[in-house]
């Protein structure tokens, strides 16, 4: 059933009793053209496939329940505030498809274009953000380099003299901003289901069935299902999936936690990252802050992290946002992060014919979703990456042709 | 102070004799020591206390705990304004205040209440399905109204006045939660001697014990309690921490708690933290943290006057006040039985006891026929009847026939949740137990264990025998030999419960989750639309996320989805309750790292005499370094900066290095090390001199630069810059004990061990030879350009390093940091004579771009030594770390743009660092982009801005001119591609004599 306002309005006149179920709970078919590994990326993926190429033979296969990865675990926050030409053009080309991505899949997922501040402390960091910001003019993306005044003119409630790093401005990107992310995953699911995607919940893809060099399908824990080709989007489980099929990845997997507060009535406009510290925070529309920092620093597939970096996130919290010591934070959860060696994404094929791989998205993997889908479903569809994602080769550590946008090297959990 | 009409003359666990003044919304109360503010506002007669999240129902408490999901209330004013606090858990003071919230104008009449009547379109995720047409008016109009009535109370929106502390403790056993299993636990493993600390969330400890009227070994159980914390108190090895909660489990054993120290407080005393947190390393635990009743969800049980019979036993018992004067108990738990005694002991009147179950044991029925109470088997509630306050109940009896029946308060029974969210905390999923209708802990965390009715065990017997067993295990696990104590006498009660989740047929809103304003109709929409699995069911109703975190509400949802799709409870499944267990206040995990000391602020030695001398600080990284030492009459710091170059280049002047990294290399092997973390050699490099290097990381990109001195044969000093300075010294350690483990080399920081100034200018030779007279001899011959040398003066040990960062005659001059001090001030008066300058980071700076120095700017990581224009200096006659991946087609592309020069074509423009560059008349697009500006500093020996930055082919194409493309601040200036070394690029200055 089509969602509008009327819809809602004659379904709470009519006891809602006509609502159908979100998307369709598939049983899995025996053989697909396309398998899809990965109820994230890879619901977008599918969805683009079926929308833009005319797939209809194609399963989305998740080993729990749809939007139980890290689409649903993530701090919401959406820009396309890059540095490097490599990934500019892909953010930017998510961003365009999150602005109109509500019309398009007929969902509300609250795409909130309140803006993205990083904070600037130094005359160096002035000069990267600089860079930055003038990089992203160049692709035609929306940047503005604000002064401390115009800082505070937005945020009042920041302490521009914490007593140790005062702030000195910021690089704003209007158009960034927050989408509500289960919505996110079910919006796909829903619009997927709706053009023929089999989405099967409950489905542990357990091994590939690879005969000379081409792939045939995959063995799940619900049965073998044969496939044509063979889609991989399954973020902090990259290296356990692909070493099934042989495959050592480039990634390691660490584990990023996030926060949110108790209900407060608005408090925080959009987006606001700390320059001396690492904090990123914003407000729900449901009145929690959500705010994070880094990884936890050691690799892991336990999906929680511990308390020093709780501590470090509070602590560059307080710098920040003194006010915040009394609110109180409710709830803290941790995500298996698939950091790459230069931080940055891999959407390529693979060695193995037919066997497709989309990895790599570190912290930053949740605003790329439409992109990430979109320009996968083109590779998958076509052979041949699309152009914005030209960059994301899976040789390019072995041909040094990195997108390291902070600059840190091959230590990925330094990214 | 009014009188307090619901408060009992007798009984209770309060202090009749310190009475307490406080205010609800503004008006003025009275209550007692040993109050909560919820029992005191009960006391006071005042049952309306909050609205809810989505509708803004009128709402009373529900519980007496830190599960309560009803009332909420901002708590004090001003910056101290604490929003969200659960009335149920704040300790009563004089002088407190607080206000409800989420309501408009008024608690008694809320506006935003006529959301009740829409409720039909605002169910579960109705959001999802609206607000999309026309898409701009998301941010402008849906959003904003959204976020203005989401959200509960207010933040102050000022900075916190109170501090935080952070406690690490040890113990051999911990204890958490101090009711009967607790005390017990406590009692025997304390006995053994072993360590012990107890917490327990409540300010006084005894958990059920405190509310209830039973008897143990003879004595009111309330009375046992206080023995046994007595003697508790009394043992040195135990350690009992009232007011703090444990929130967390987190790896290797550790639990985080949190102590409320003075919010039983108006204000804290001088000194006092407001809260600590304590990071406590158990070899054992036990948890004893009880359990939580669930309510039955029908039609308007959220009703204000609507409890659990667990918290109307708490308010009457241990309160002494009287929630209401007509009662009804609707329970499904013999445990809900017992309340009717309570009721009826404390005056009372029981309106009807409604049992659904169709036999209860006989003992129960004789509880009921005592107080008189008319009793109904097999019924049940259907609605509750009531604005703002409790009016009726309509009962459906074991005949079908529906009764209405008056009360103001209702007694909700349900049987209980074992409280086991932190045997969740490393992600394990309790499991269903049949026996007594509820999840219990599975897999148990390593050295933990479960005791009394958090281990759902509900008879008393049970619970202390359970709390003394895990006690002396977990003494005798950590080496202490326990004897079990005596298990004391108790009455065996009767403890069956057969949950009624949901009325079938009730009438009205039936709460699920009171806080989120879930209903049963929302849990049937979400199955409905396919939201079955159960974290489905909690992200798209909102079910058991509210600042109760699910704790009344979580089991109950699961259990009627499990209806609703035929399942059982098992099959449908059940979320995992994740740190923290409570909310803890954000403040207290920053703990003291607030303000100023958000991070350690590192000194140099000489930063006294730099204040002295007018200087003004800057960051780098923790360090804080002069950047300039402004004069009377400047008018702003380039005059400043300008005159302190010109000082150097004309004179001399003085810096403070200090916090460059030094790393002391020793060992026969310390030549080999340096020449596989160098691109260049080391080995080679003669006793006395030093020589400039610089490092790759493993992946080929450059790393760090800065100058290596030998002192002996085995004996080196390394400098690295500021910001690298650690990076550096774990590189080193890494190469030295990973990858090199057979090399005999140490090596180690003495980066503050050593203070270390640059004199620098055609008259450095001169200032330091008065300085150091016939200690060392400076003359061109005996100690040229890079030569080092180290001797004794005035009683130290000086460094001393002929390398210039400006270009001029200069040196560095470096004795352990205690002298520094004394240093600056000898260097000053020896320079006297030539008008000797202190000049700080700018200056620097400045100077090194006019020299073409690379600085952090140009080492940001993404940089290859050839990018940056030392491609020949990378050794071919030695391998070193970066070596094989510097050598991919990526890293020595010819298209990479290359380090050189600029300046501005109109001399009179300024330059800015970030700028990218783009070819003449090229459109501005990523295609055209050539490279980008690093550094920019105006010249006052050139008279117009300089910049360092890369370009493709850079080198190249010197004299070509290009445009510096800076939109970001509305900057576009021509600029002309030059050799990047601005001033003396002979280097003739260096060897001046
Ligand atoms: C705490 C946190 C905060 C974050 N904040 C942000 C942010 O603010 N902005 C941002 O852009 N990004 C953020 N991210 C990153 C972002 O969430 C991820 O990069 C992104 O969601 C990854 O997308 P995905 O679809 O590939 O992964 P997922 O959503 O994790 O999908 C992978 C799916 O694969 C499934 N799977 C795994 N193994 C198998 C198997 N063998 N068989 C079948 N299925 C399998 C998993 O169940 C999972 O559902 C954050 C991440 C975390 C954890």
């Amino acid at each position: 059933m089509q969602f509008s306002a009327l819809s809602l309005a004659y379904n709470a006149l009519t006891g809602h009793r006509h609502w159908k179920p979100t998307w369709r709970d598939a049983a899995p078919k025996d053989a697909y053209d396309i398998v899809i590994i990965g109820g994230g990326h890879g619901l977008a993926a599918s969805y683009y496939l079926a929308k833009e190429f005319g797939f209809r033979n194609i399963a989305v296969l998740d080993k729990g329940w749809i939007g139980g990865g890290n689409i649903g675990r993530n701090t919401t926050i959406v820009r396309s505030n890059y540095l490097l030409p490599g990934n500019i053009p892909f953010y930017e080309l998510s961003m365009k498809l999150w602005e109109k991505l509500e019309d398009d899949l007929n969902y509300n997922t609250m795409v909130s274009q309140r803006g993205v501040l990083n904070l600037f402390h130094s005359d160096a960091q002035r000069d990267a953000y600089a860079r930055r910001g003038n990089a992203m003019r160049l692709e035609g993306v929306d940047a503005q380099l604000l002064h401390r005044e115009e800082v505070r003119a937005m945020a009042p409630f920041l302490n521009f003299d914490n007593g140790r790093f005062p702030i000195q401005g910021g690089l704003l990107q209007k158009r960034g901003g927050t989408v509500r992310h289960d919505a996110v995953a079910w919006g796909y699911a829903r619009a997927a289901s709706d053009l023929g995607v089999d989405v099967v919940q409950n489905c542990e893809v357990t091994g590939f069935r690879i005969d000379n060099g081409k792939v045939e399908g995959v063995e799940t824990s619900r049965g073998f299902i044969r496939a044509g080709k063979v889609a991989v989007a399954v973020a902090g489980n990259s290296s356990r999936v692909m070493s099934l099929a042989g495959m050592r990845l480039p990634i390691e997997t660490h584990v990023l936690q996030a926060f949110v507060s108790e209900g407060l009535k608005p408090a925080i406009p959009g987006v606001i990252t700390f320059g001396a510290g690492h904090f990123y925070i914003s407000q729900s529309d449901k009145g929690g802050l959500v705010f994070g920092g880094d990884i936890d620093g050691y690799n892991s597939y336990a999906q929680r992290g511990n308390l020093p970096v709780i501590e470090d996130v509070c602590e560059g919290g307080m710098a920040v946002m003194p006010m915040l010591g009394r609110a109180r934070l409710l709830r803290g959860w941790g995500g298996l992060m698939d950091m790459s060696m230069d931080g940055s994404p891999i959407i390529d094929r693979t060695p193995i014919d037919g066997l497709y791989l989309n990895a790599g998205w570190c912290y930053g993997g949740f605003k790329a979703t439409p992109a990430s889908g979109f320009c996968f479903a083109h590779l998958l569809a076509t052979g041949t990456p699309h152009p914005t994602a030209e960059a994301y080769r899976l040789d390019r550590f072995e041909t040094g042709h990195l997108i390291d946008e902070k600059g840190v090297g091959a230590q990925p959990n330094l990214h | 102070m009014s009188p307090q009409p619901n408060r009992r003359a007798t009984g209770g666990l309060i202090d009749r004799s310190v009475s307490l003044n406080f205010s609800f919304d503004g008006k003025q109360y009275g209550g007692f020591a040993g109050d909560t503010l919820a029992s005191a506002l009960v006391a006071n007669g005042v049952t309306l206390v909050g609205r809810s999240f989505k509708y803004h129902r009128p709402r009373g408490f529900l519980t007496a705990g830190s599960e309560e999901p009803n009332g909420l209330v901002e708590l004090r004013t001003g910056a101290r304004r604490e929003p969200n606090t659960k009335a149920t858990t704040v300790e009563l003071y004089n002088g407190l205040a607080a206000m409800s919230q989420n309501r408009w104008p008024s608690l008694a009449f809320d506006i935003q209440s006529i959301n009740n009547w829409f409720s039909p379109l605002l169910g579960a995720g109705f959001y999802y399905k609206t607000f999309m047409w026309p898409g701009f008016l998301w941010e402008k109009l849906y959003e904003p109204l959204i976020r203005r009535s989401a959200g509960l109370g207010r933040l102050s929106m000022e900075s916190d006045p109170d501090s935080y502390e952070k406690v690490h403790a040890f113990c051999d056993v911990l204890v958490i939660g101090g009711g009967a299993a607790g005390l017990m636990a406590a009692l025997a493993a304390g006995r053994s001697g072993a360590r012990v600390i107890l917490c327990d969330e409540d300010f006084r400890f005894g958990g059920r014990l405190l509310s209830e009227r039973t008897e143990i070994d003879g004595t009111p159980c309330a009375e046992w309690a206080a023995n046994v914390v007595a003697e508790l108190d009394g043992l040195p090895n135990v350690t009992l921490l009232p007011s703090t909660t444990v929130f967390g489990v987190y790896d290797g054993g550790t639990y985080g708690a949190i102590e409320k120290v003075s919010d039983h407080l108006e204000t804290p005393g001088p000194g006092q933290p407001r809260q600590r947190l304590w990071k406590i390393v158990a070899k054992r635990s036990v948890l004893a943290a009880g359990a939580i009743e669930r309510p039955i969800v029908f039609g308007g049980n959220d009703t204000p006057g609507v409890m659990l019979a667990s918290a109307v036993r708490t308010y009457v018992n241990r309160y002494a006040a009287n929630p209401g004067k007509r009662a009804v108990v609707f329970t499904s738990s013999d445990d809900g039985w017992r309340t009717i005694a309570d009721l009826a002991a404390a005056g009372i009147e029981i309106a009807a006891v409604v049992d659904p179950r169709l036999q209860v044991a006989p003992s129960l029925g004789d509880i009921a026929k005592r107080a008189h109470a008319p009793v109904f088997l097999g019924a049940r509630l259907r609605e509750a009847n009531g604005g703002h306050a409790l009016a009726s109940l309509s009962i459906i009896g074991a005949d079908n026939r529906e009764r209405q029946v008056r009360a103001d308060l209702l007694a909700v029974a349900n049987g209980s949740n074992p409280n086991i969210g932190l045997t969740n905390h490393y992600g394990h999923r309790p499991v269903w137990n049949e026996e007594i209708s509820a999840f219990v802990a599975d897999v148990l965390l390593p050295g933990m264990s479960v005791a009394g009715a958090a281990a759902g065990r509900f008879a008393l017997a049970d619970i202390l025998r359970t709390g003394a067993d895990a006690g002396a295990k977990a003494a005798e696990d950590t080496g202490f030999s326990a004897t079990m104590p005596p298990v004391p006498a108790t009455t065996a009660d009767p403890v069956s419960a057969t949950p009624l989740w949901h009325v079938d047929k009730s009438r009205g809103k039936a709460f699920v989750d009171f806080q989120n304003d879930v209903t049963a109709k929302d849990v049937a929409l979400a199955a409905q639309e396919g939201f079955r699995a159960i974290e489905h069911l909690k992200r798209y109703t909102t079910l058991g996320m509210a600042t109760d975190q699910g704790k009344t509400s979580s089991v109950t949802g699961l259990a009627i989805m499990a209806e609703l799709t035929g399942r059982s409870i098992p099959v449908t499944g059940v979320t995992i309750a994740r740190p923290p267990h409570v909310p803890v206040a954000i403040g207290a995990f920053a703990g003291i790292h607030t303000g100023p000391h958000f991070k350690p602020t590192r000194l140099t030695s000489g930063h006294r005499w730099a204040e002295e001398n007018g200087a003004s600080f800057v960051e780098a990284g923790q360090w804080l370094r002069p950047q300039w030492f402004s004069r009377p009459g400047e008018m702003d710091w380039l005059e400043t900066v300008n005159r302190e170059v010109l000082a150097v280049r004309n004179g001399v002047g003085i810096c403070d290095v200090s916090t460059l990294g030094k790393i002391d290399i020793q060992g026969p092997d310390a030549g080999i090390l340096l020449d596989r973390v160098y691109i260049n050699m080391f080995s080679t490099l003669a006793v006395g001199r030093a020589r400039y290097g610089m490092m790759l990381r493993e992946d080929g990109f450059a790393m760090d630069d800065g100058t290596t001195a030998r002192f002996s044969e085995t004996r080196y000093v390394m400098s690295t810059t500021t910001a690298n300075a650690a990076k550096a010294m774990s590189h080193l350690e890494f190469a030295r004990q990973v990858l090199w483990p057979e090399l005999d080399v140490q090596t180690v920081s003495i980066t503050e061990q050593w203070a270390q100034y640059a004199v620098a200018g055609p008259n450095a030779r001169k200032l330091l030879q008065n300085l150091f007279g016939l200690a060392i001899d400076l003359s061109p011959e005996a100690f040229p350009y890079m030569g080092v040398a180290e001797f004794e003066f005035g009683g130290t040990t000086v460094r001393l390093f002929r390398l210039s960062f400006s270009g001029e005659l200069a040196y560095e001059v470096a004795v352990p940091a205690h002298y520094g001090d004394a240093l600056i001030r000898r260097l000053m008066a020896a320079g006297a004579e030539f008008g000797v300058t202190p000049y700080g980071t700018e200056a620097l700076s400045v100077m090194r771009i006019e020299k073409g120095h690379v600085a952090g700017n140009e080492l940001n990581g993404q940089t290859t030594a050839g990018d940056l224009g030392f491609g020949r200096m990378m050794s071919k006659k030695k391998d070193f770390i970066g070596r094989t991946l510097a050598a991919r087609p990526g890293l020595v592309d010819p298209e990479r743009p290359v380090f050189v020069g600029f300046k501005p074509v109109d001399p009179s423009r300024r330059l800015r660092a970030g700028a990218h560059f783009l070819g003449l008349g090229k459109a501005a697009t990523t295609a055209n982009d050539e490279g980008y500006m690093t550094s920019v500093a105006y010249s006052p020996n050139l008279g117009h801005w300089i910049g360092l930055g890369l370009i493709k082919h850079g080198p190249e194409r010197l004299g070509e001119r290009v445009r510096a493309y800076d939109p970001i601040r509305n900057g576009d200036v021509e600029v002309e591609i030059c050799s990047p070394v601005f001033v003396d690029p002979e280097g003739a200055r260096l060897q001046h004599v």
